[in-house]
C-alpha cells in the first residue's frame, strides 16, 4: 500500500498540537537542552587550559558530547509515549478504525518526534558555537571549528535523534504503561551514543573513514528498522490486549 | 484467516479518498454486511461463535447481549481491528481479508464505547485530524457539517478534555459521520447521555437509515432498540435469535389475552374451553384470567360474547404485551444468572 502524505502529516500535527499543550512535553523539550547546554558551555569557557593540554581535547569532546546527548534523549520519552500513550488514552481505537496505515502510523508519530528534537538540536549548537566564537578563549574556539567536530554534530544529530525514536517506538508498541516505556527507550537510546563518545574522546581514533562507517551504520538501521517495529505493530494485541 | 487486518493494497473501489457515496442514496447491490460462520477464540476462550446474519443498506440492527457476549468482539472484527479465527464476512461490499482492510475502513465508520478524544486538543482539531486520516479533501465542510448533526458547531473551540461525558459522546459521534460512511457501528452510543442528547442521537440515526446508512448499533438499552430497529440479534457467544422485535416476541412467546372482570367468574373452565381460537387458559388472580391464544383478534369477539352471555362485567380484554426486554431475559437472563451463582 502507498504512503500516503496527507495521512501522515495529520498524525504529525496532531502530535505536534498535543505536544505543545503538553506540560510535561514542553518542559522536558526545554529544560533538557538547557542543561546539557549551559553545563558544558560553563566549563569550558571557565576553565584556562592549554592547547597542548591532554585534558584540552577531552575537554572539548566532553562539551561537545553533551550536545549529542540532546538528540538522543529529547525524542526517547516523546516516542515512547506514542503507542501505549495513545493506548492508554483509549484514542488508539478510533485512529486504527481509519484507513490509516501502521507504516503511516508509524512514520506520523517518528516525524512528530524527529522535527522538534533537530530543531531543538540544531539550534541549540548554534547557540553554543556563537557563544564559543564570542566568549571562548581563541584556542577553544580554533580546536572547536577547525577538525571534524562541527560535521560530526552536524551527521550524528538526526542519526542518534532517529535510532531514539525507532527504539522508543518499538519499546512502546510493547509497553503495557508509558512509564517502563519512557524508562526503557531513555536506556536503550544510550548505545549509539556511547560509540560516538569512544571518537568524541579518541579512544577509537576518529578517521574520517570510522565516522562514516559508523554513520552509514546508523543510517541502515534507522532506514530498514521501521520493518521491525511495523512488523510489531499488532493492531489486535493493542486493542484487545491479547492475540488471538 | 488469523492475521491481523494490518496493511494491505488497497483493492479498486468506486470510491475517492474522501469516503463512500453510498449513503448520499446509491442504489447498493448485496447486503452492507453479510456475516457467516464467524467465530473468534482468544485461546480456548470463544470471543463469538459461528455467528451468521445479514443486513440490508438503511437497516438498522440492534445487536443485544449481556457484557462479555462478543458484541464489541465482533463489531471490531467486522471492522478490521482483529481477525475471526474462523468463518468470513463482507463488509460494505467488500469480503473481510487482509487485503481490504484499510478499503474497509474507508467505507465504514466505528463509534466506540469510550469516545477516545485527544483532550487537549479542541473538538475542531480532533475532527479535523480524523478528516485527515480519511484524507477528506473538502475537511472544512465536512467538520461543519458532522458539528452540526450533533449541535455542536458552537462549541467547536472548546477542547476536548473541558467537555462532559455526554458532549464527548457527541463529539465521537461527529468524528465517525465524518467520512459518510456506508456502515456506520454504534458502540452504546447514548451511554451517559442525558433523556434529550439521546433523544438527538435517536434522531440522527433515523435520519442516517432514511440516507441509506447501515446501522449497526450495540446497546443495553432495549427501549431504544425496540424504538430504533429494524431488527435485532441476541448474542451470548452464539447467536441466539435474530429478527424484528415482534417476530421475537411471537417466537418465544404464546400470544395472550388478558381479561378482567368485576367479579371472578363462576365456572371460567367451561366459559373458555368451547371458543374458537383459545388454546388454554389460567386463573392470573382475584378477577383476572389469561387465555392463550391463536389471534387475538379473532379470539377477541368471541370471547367477548361469551362473558357477556354468562352476565360477568367485563371490565378489559387487551392482548398481553411483550416487550423486547421480557425476550431477551427469556434467552439471557437465566443463563446469567446460572452464571453468577
Amino acid at each position: 500500500m502507498s504512503q500516503s502524505w496527507t495521512r501522515i502529516w495529520a498524525m504529525t500535527k496532531k502530535e505536534l498540537r498535543d505536544y505543545r499543550r503538553n506540560r510535561f512535553v514542553v518542559l522536558t523539550m526545554a529544560v533538557m537542552p538547557l542543561v546539557f547546554t549551559v553545563a558544558p558551555m560553563v566549563q569550558l569557557f571557565a576553565v584556562k587550559i592549554t592547547t597542548t593540554s591532554p585534558a584540552f581535547n577531552a575537554r572539548i569532546g566532553l562539551s561537545l558530547l553533551y550536545m549529542l546527548i540532546i538528540p538522543a534523549i529529547v525524542p526517547s520519552s516523546l516516542s515512547a509515549y506514542s503507542v501505549v500513550g495513545e493506548r492508554e488514552q483509549g484514542t488508539l481505537e478510533p485512529v486504527l478504525i481509519t484507513p490509516l496505515s501502521s507504516q503511516e502510523f508509524l512514520f506520523g508519530k517518528a516525524l512528530a518526534a524527529l522535527l522538534p528534537t533537530i530543531a531543538i538540536s540544531y539550534a541549540v549548537f548554534g547557540i553554543f558555537l556563537a557563544a564559543a566564537a564570542t566568549f571562548a578563549q581563541p584556542a577553544v574556539a580554533t580546536a572547536i571549528f577547525s577538525g571534524s567536530h562541527i560535521w560530526i554534530q552536524l551527521l550524528f544529530t538526526p542519526l542518534l535523534a532517529g535510532w531514539s525514536i525507532l527504539v522508543g517506538i518499538a519499546i512502546s508498541t510493547r509497553s503495557a504503561d508509558v512509564r517502563t516505556a519512557q524508562q526503557l527507550s531513555v536506556l536503550a537510546s544510550l548505545p549509539p551514543l556511547a560509540v560516538v563518545a569512544l571518537i568524541t574522546f579518541n579512544v577509537i581514533h576518529a578517521s574520517r573513514g570510522i565516522t562514516i562507517g559508523l554513520a552509514v551504520a546508523l543510517l541502515v538501521i534507522d532506514r530498514f528498522g521501521w520493518r521491525a517495529v511495523a512488523a510489531m505493530f499488532d493492531r489486535e494485541r493493542l486493542v484487545t490486549g491479547r492475540r488471538g | 484467516m488469523t492475521r491481523p487486518f494490518d496493511e494491505g493494497t488497497v483493492v479498486a473501489i468506486a470510491h475517492g479518498e474522501g469516503g463512500s457515496q453510498a449513503s448520499a442514496g446509491r442504489k447498493v447491490d448485496g447486503p452492507a454486511l453479510a456475516v457467516e460462520h464467524l467465530t473468534k477464540r482468544f485461546g480456548n476462550r470463544a470471543a463469538y461463535s459461528d455467528v451468521s446474519f445479514e443486513i440490508g443498506y438503511g437497516e438498522v440492527f440492534g445487536f443485544l447481549g449481556p457484557n462479555g457476549a462478543g458484541k464489541t468482539t465482533t463489531v471490531r472484527t467486522l471492522g478490521t481491528l482483529i481477525a475471526p479465527t474462523s468463518g468470513s464476512a463482507r463488509v460494505a461490499g467488500l469480503a473481510l481479508t487482509v487485503a481490504n482492510g484499510a478499503a474497509i475502513r474507508r467505507r465504514i465508520s466505528i463509534m466506540p464505547e469510550s469516545p477516545g478524544l485527544y483532550t487537549r486538543l479542541t473538538v475542531e482539531e480532533n475532527l479535523e485530524c480524523f478528516a485527515g486520516l480519511y484524507g477528506l479533501s473538502d475537511a472544512r465542510e465536512r467538520i461543519r457539517r458532522a458539528l452540526g448533526s450533533v449541535n455542536l458547531l458552537e462549541r467547536s473551540q472548546d477542547l476536548c478534555g473541558a467537555l462532559s461525558k455526554g458532549l464527548r459522546q457527541r463529539v465521537a459521534l461527529a468524528r465517525a459521520l465524518l467520512n459518510d460512511p456506508e456502515v456506520l457501528f454504534l458502540d452504546e452510543p447514548t451511554s451517559g447521555l442525558d433523556p434529550v442528547a439521546a433523544r438527538e442521537v435517536h434522531e440522527l440515526i433515523t435520519a442516517m437509515r432514511s440516507r441509506g446508512v447501515t446501522i449497526f448499533l450495540t446497546t443495553h438499552r432495549l427501549e431504544e432498540a425496540e424504538r430504533l430497529c429494524d431488527r435485532v440479534a441476541i448474542l451470548n457467544t452464539t447467536l441466539r435469535m435474530i429478527g424484528r422485535p415482534d417476530e421475537l416476541r411471537t417466537e418465544l412467546f404464546a400470544r395472550t389475552l388478558e381479561v378482567r372482570t368485576k367479579a371472578p367468574l363462576g365456572n371460567p373452565g367451561a366459559l373458555f374451553a368451547g371458543l374458537s381460537g383459545v388454546k388454554s387458559w389460567s386463573d392470573a388472580g382475584g378477577a383476572a384470567y389469561r387465555l392463550e391464544v391463536t389471534d387475538p383478534e379473532v379470539a377477541a369477539p368471541g370471547v367477548t360474547r361469551a362473558l357477556v352471555a354468562a352476565g360477568a362485567d367485563v371490565l378489559s380484554i387487551a392482548e398481553s404485551r411483550h416487550s423486547l426486554e421480557d425476550v431477551y431475559l427469556e434467552l439471557v437472563g437465566e443463563e446469567e444468572k446460572a452464571g453468577r451463582a
